[in-house]
């Protein structure tokens, strides 16, 4: 076996073998998945106890309104409020007074509590009342069928985005859609980058604390062992990549098969009503669950994987080699800091600009930056769900590999300096004066 | 036949002179003393032996040819500064620093087996190497060195970090390995060790070469016409004394005046020790034309 091959092989087995990778790798998915549907699952969970409600309506016209639910009981009283006032009922949660006509008077209703009321409660009663002072209201006009006449102008309205292929098919796309599965592989890519980056740092970094580096390099050429390490690293990532892509499909597949179709959507349902803009709520609720799997199909999953791919491997290879002469320049951690701040401010203004082309993926800023080498990996992911022209990836991915090779040998001829070079932490001067040594 | 060579080699590094026309001439089979004090530039050459950095300008000759890659194969090198992967273990981590150095996993296992019994650490095969003590780490880094039979050998002071009990051993190790025909480069700043096992050496003070030669030549090369004389007195009590011979006279007709004044009872010319020499040597005082 060749030696970088040797170096590839200790560098990749040693890590997936490691017992923090493997639970990792196996655990993080369910967290994922946890910290999305926890939140879901405890806001739908109801308190088993119910809470009774008396209703003191002078009125009389406004109580047989209200409808049990799970968590509240209605009951109708006839005391007055300072009987219960002064005796408290231990039974009942909370006092609704309406003392006068709320047309007349909209501020006649109020509910009292010993307790906080809880938000839940008060929108119920305000939807109730609401809706029968708005009729009555409507019914002081005196125009026949109004009811009728307002009941048929609500149409439901969401514009339906169609995009044309080249050939002139139509496609349904949604941006919503677009947009989330663009930024979840932006956020991934960004997050192996570092990772993974940094783990070739404190590789490098590790050989020449342990002074291994010196008997390492009488055996092999600096650039195979520096190459060797950033190599078995990113087969590291792209099997942890690749077991992830198997885990997520094994979780939705099981997932809808276990649950059935309906629940998907009702799951779809209640994730968009935790969103607090209500506009968006009565949209995504009308918006049946099906469409919803419809427009995710219309993503091209094959192609953002495949672009996944080489992306990660170009900005991977860009920054861990940047990362390997950093590593290699410094004597421990703590003079890591100061060389990586600079990139590390790269990685988050890609990150930044990514989110940001979101709402515009084809404007200027998500266009050059999806250009640059150090950000493209980033703020491409982003636009790709958007169906971006060919040339453009194809420059962006030229661009970065050129850039990543480049890169790459300069890095190297730090590297094999800074390896040696013990004490004295070195100025970015210096180190680009090792670019010139023999 | 000198197995290695060096000619003129210069080395710089940013506003340093490293190496200054630096040769060496490292005989077949011999044990070599590569000499200097702290920074003199005994590790900057010994890296351009090894090919871990290029010189700026000479020649290194191994073999009879010019240096090329391969021949890093046929060194074995033991820096200084000693250092394993960690969180290896300890036989794992053997064969693949035996295969870097270009042996098959079979063949490197099958030599690890061999030395790993000889020196008792068998049992230390599958532990991971910050288990071992400091003395155990060293004999690891010592059969990695020479797993691979190289034909060049390079210890740069392989007795730091060694009891007396292991450094013996070590020592007789590496006489072994010059009776098997290996050449051995041997740096260290123990001058006794030097007189004891050293063929040739080389001292290289501030980038230079200041002294080379066989052992014992260098040594006879500063002796001062010093004597150790063990007379005793007309009191009966017996003294050594040390006394110069400042005349051009012979020895028996040295002799013969010193007689005269004392009962002799043994006359030995002194030769200095490696240790005086180096000192002397690198002082700046007493430097004649090597």
């Amino acid at each position: 076996m060749s030696k970088i091959g040797l170096i590839i092989k200790r560098e990749y087995l040693r890590r997936v073998s490691k017992k923090s990778f493997i639970l990792l790798t196996f655990l993080t998915p369910f967290l994922f998945a946890a910290l999305v549907f926890v939140p879901l699952w405890l806001s739908s969970i109801k308190g088993d106890e119910v809470h009774t409600i008396a209703i003191l309506d002078s009125t009389g016209k406004y109580a047989p309104l209200f409808e049990d639910t799970e968590t509240y009981r209605f009951i109708n009283s006839d005391q007055s409020m300072d009987t219960y006032r002064q005796i408290p009922d231990k039974e009942i949660f909370a006092f609704l007074a309406i003392t006068e006509d709320l047309l007349e008077n909209p501020k006649a209703a109020t509910l009292y509590s010993k307790k906080q009321i809880p938000g839940e409660l008060s929108r119920l009663v305000n939807m109730t009342l609401k809706k029968q002072i708005e009729s009555d209201k409507l019914a002081t006009f005196n125009i026949p069928n109004l009811k009728e006449i307002i009941k048929e102008s609500k149409i439901n309205f969401n514009i339906q985005t169609i995009k044309w292929g080249d050939d002139g098919s139509e496609k349904q796309s949604s941006s919503v859609v677009a947009s989330i599965t663009g930024v979840i592989f932006t956020m991934l890519i960004y997050m192996f980058i570092l990772i993974y980056g940094g783990m070739v740092m404190q590789g490098v970094m590790e050989e020449k604390t342990n002074r291994i580096i010196e008997i390492m390099i009488s055996s092999v050429k600096p650039f195979d062992l520096m190459m060797g390490k950033i190599i078995g690293i990113g087969f590291v990532g792209l099997t942890q990549v690749f077991l992830w892509a198997v885990m997520t499909f094994i979780l939705i597949t099981g997932g809808t098969f276990f649950l059935g179709g309906g629940t998907e959507s009702e799951i779809l349902r209640s994730s968009m009503a935790l969103n607090t803009a209500p506009n968006i709520t009565a949209i995504a609720v009308q918006q049946s669950g099906n469409e919803w799997i419809e427009t995710l199909n219309t993503i091209n999953f094959t192609e953002i994987g495949i672009l996944f791919i080489v992306y990660f491997i170009g900005g991977y290879l860009l920054y861990s080699s940047l990362f390997a002469a950093i590593g290699s320049a410094v004597d421990g951690q703590e003079d890591t800091q100061q060389f990586m701040l600079p990139v590390t401010l790269l990685l988050v203004f890609a990150l930044y600009a990514g989110i940001y082309s979101m709402e515009n993926p084809d404007g200027p800023l998500a266009f050059w930056c999806s250009m640059i080498p150090f950000t493209s990996p980033i703020v491409m992911m982003v636009r790709v769900p958007f169906d971006v022209p060919l040339w453009e990836i194809l420059l962006s991915i030229g661009f970065l590999y050129i850039s990543s090779i480049g890169f790459t040998w300069l890095s190297a001829k730090i590297y094999r300096v800074g390896i040696l070079m013990y004490g004295k932490k070195p100025s970015i001067k210096e180190m680009l004066k090792w670019l010139r040594y023999k | 036949m000198n197995f290695l060579e060096t000619e003129d080699v210069v080395k710089q590094y940013a506003g340093h002179l490293a190496l200054n026309k630096v040769s060496i001439q490292v005989p077949q089979g011999t044990i070599f003393g590569l000499l200097g004090p702290n920074g003199a530039g005994k590790t900057t050459l010994i890296r351009i032996i090894n090919r871990i950095t290029a010189p700026d300008s000479g020649i290194i000759r191994f073999n009879g040819h010019e240096s090329c890659p391969e021949d890093i194969y046929q060194i074995g090198y033991l820096p200084e500064e000693r250092g394993l992967y960690k969180k290896m273990k300890v036989g794992e981590q053997a064969i693949y620093l035996g295969q870097l150095k270009g042996l098959s996993y079979s063949e490197a296992r099958k030599r690890l087996i061999h030395w790993f019994e000889k020196f008792d650490i068998m049992p230390w095969w599958n532990r991971k190497l910050e288990e071992l003590s400091k003395g155990m780490q060293q004999k690891v880094q010592f059969i990695i060195t020479v797993i691979h039979e190289p034909e060049l050998l390079i210890f740069d002071e392989p007795f730091s970090g060694f009891d007396p009990v292991n450094a013996d051993r070590l020592k007789q190790e590496i006489l072994e390995l010059k009776a098997a025909g290996h050449t051995i480069i041997f740096s260290t700043h123990n001058m006794s060790s030097v007189e004891e096992i050293c063929d040739e050496i080389t001292l290289i003070n501030r980038s230079q070469v200041v002294l080379s030669g066989n052992v014992k030549e260098v040594r006879e090369r500063f002796k001062n016409n010093t004597y150790i004389l063990n007379v005793r007195r007309e009191t009966g009590e017996i003294e050594e004394l040390r006394v110069r011979k400042e005349d051009p006279i012979s020895n028996s007709e040295w002799l013969t005046k010193l007689a005269s004044q004392y009962e002799i009872l043994s006359f030995t010319e002194e030769i200095p020790s490696m240790n005086d020499i180096f000192i002397n040597t690198v002082s700046g005082t007493n430097t004649p034309k090597a």
